[in-house]
């Protein structure tokens, strides 16, 4: 699959084959470049592949899909509007809460507000983006992701810019809404702790042209604490992982 | 606002204006210059006052006229500006020949208005309005052109029409461009008002100083100037107040100084 324009197009992904169950959380994981963040845009519709064919469900996608919920690397709020507003606007672009949104504004509003206080943004809600802190932006943004209880959560490297102790915060934050919702997950990261500690399956993609290296089932038990990541089986997953990403060392 | 904000945003301009004046009366009063050179303030506050009825009957006009042309201007700016930071095709399209209209003096033009439309205000409201819907709809584009892509994927990613993202996105993204045009575009409005009335008019404070500068009168051209200049600062700070109310949180950096 390729995309890009003219001289630009670049073959960026190979014969990627994904399996995501329902419910199911997936990480995607590869070197710098190799893709990911484009097997994203695909899948979500955001990017028209230039060449191939791109089908879920049988079905070929040609426009976003209207049941998939976004997070960035950077939260990207809106600046003019509250952490409530933010986490609103989703229901008033996706049907079928669009054509009655000012009616149940209330009503959405309650369930906002009962979802930014599950993520320990209670009393942040009508705080504009500027006044929260990058951790806290992060967890509007997943709260935003999640208000039009789409199908399927999609991740790109949520965490990234945040520093290490608010990450494995948000981990845990992400780890509790997955098992709360029982939403199906898809995480693009190069972190491959966090890959491991929330995935069920990870997907290692290789260099470009991506391709799928290798498919990891992490049979850690559930729920996983954050005490996981130091014991052996899971130091022998993240080793075995980085071992296929190679790189210069 | 604490009581230094105050007096640095009050009292240090009125202190600097009393100190420019001063100097000015020194300077009229040691070099002896005459009053048809250079009026001293006092000459020019006395004649304020003596020709208040006629100078508040034309400034009125002026900034009836100035204010009908920014409106005027305001919508049009606004929707041009949308339509260009629209698509690329417009923006291509307009972009070049709305460069070409606005490098043209606009007091080349009020003769062909006085043409078609007669001696009156409206020449005016029309330069007003020329002069100034320029800076706003390249704003607007402007603001819209350097929307951040990622806040647009947001958006796209949900499904939004382009009309769902201009509405949710572009345009309040672009209101801190188009507010901060407004700063520009009232005190174009007033210039071009005035220019008209220089050029031709019945009324306006143009007018009043052309008829003053004729018959030798300076000290009325000078109060002239000075009703100008007050004018400008009150239309100036009016669209400054507007700014920040409407876009609060593009100032939050000084908000939180």
């Amino acid at each position: 699959m390729a995309y890009g324009r003219g001289a630009a197009a670049a073959c960026v992904i190979e014969d990627v084959s994904l399996e995501i169950a329902h419910g199911e959380f997936i990480a995607v994981v590869g070197p710098s470049g190799c893709g990911k963040s484009s097997l994203m845009k695909l899948i979500s519709g955001l990017h028209p592949p230039l060449a191939g064919a791109f089908s879920i469900e049988g079905r070929p996608v040609s426009g976003p899909l209207k049941s998939v919920g976004m997070a960035f690397q950077n939260s990207s709020l809106l600046p003019w509007r509250s952490a409530l507003d933010n986490v609103l606007l989703p229901l008033e672009i996706v049907q079928p809460f669009r054509s009655d949104f000012r009616k149940d504004r209330k009503k959405h509003a309650r369930r906002a507000e009962e979802l930014l206080g599950s993520v320990g943004l209670a009393g942040f809600t009508h705080k504009f983006p500027w006044e929260l802190s990058g951790g806290m932006q992060q967890r509007a943004s997943i709260c935003r992701a999640l208000i039009h209880e789409p199908e399927i959560l999609m991740l790109d490297e949520p965490f990234g810019a945040l520093d290490a102790f608010t990450r494995e915060e948000l981990w845990c934050t992400l780890r509790d809404i997955q098992a709360a919702r029982k939403v199906t997950v898809m995480l693009v990261t190069h972190d491959l702790r966090e890959a491991v500690f929330l995935a069920d399956t990870v997907y290692v993609m290789s260099n470009r042209p991506g391709r799928i290296l290798r498919r990891c089932e992490v049979n850690i038990a559930r729920p996983r604490d954050l005490d996981v990541t130091y014991t052996q089986p899971f130091q022998d997953i993240v080793h075995e992982l980085r071992a296929l990403i190679g790189g210069r060392h | 606002m604490d009581r230094g904000a105050i007096l640095l945003k009050v009292a240090a301009p009125a202190v600097f204006t009393l100190a420019l004046f001063l100097l000015w009366e020194l300077v009229c009063a040691v070099f002896d210059v005459p009053l048809t050179i250079l009026p001293a303030p006092s000459d020019i506050f006395e004649a304020l006052w003596q020709y208040r009825a006629p100078i508040l009957d034309n400034s009125w006009v002026t900034l009836w006229t100035t204010l009908a042309g920014f409106l005027i201007a305001t919508l049009f700016g606004l929707g041009l500006g949308i339509a260009i930071g629209w698509h690329r095709a417009v923006y291509a399209g307009i972009y070049p020949v709305l460069v070409g209209f606005n490098s043209i003096p606009k007091v080349a033009v009020v003769p062909v208005l006085i043409l078609w439309f007669g001696l009156g205000e409206i020449p005016a409201v029309l330069t007003a309005f020329l002069i100034s819907f320029f800076p706003i709809a390249v704003n607007v584009a402007t603001g819209l052109a350097t929307t951040e892509p990622e806040l647009e994927d947001v958006l796209r990613a949900l499904g939004a029409s382009k009309l769902d993202i201009m509405k949710k996105v572009g345009i309040p993204r672009s209101l801190p461009y188009f507010f901060g045009s407004l700063k520009v575009a009232i005190t174009l409005a007033f210039v071009g008002a005035v220019v008209s009335e220089t050029v031709g008019a019945n009324k306006g404070l143009g007018k009043l100083m052309l008829d003053a500068q004729a018959s030798f009168q300076v000290p009325i051209v000078f109060a002239g100037l000075l009703v100008l200049a007050v004018l400008g600062i009150l239309l100036y700070a009016a669209t400054a107040i507007v700014e920040t109310r409407f876009t609060g949180w593009a100032f939050r950096g000084q908000a939180n100084r």
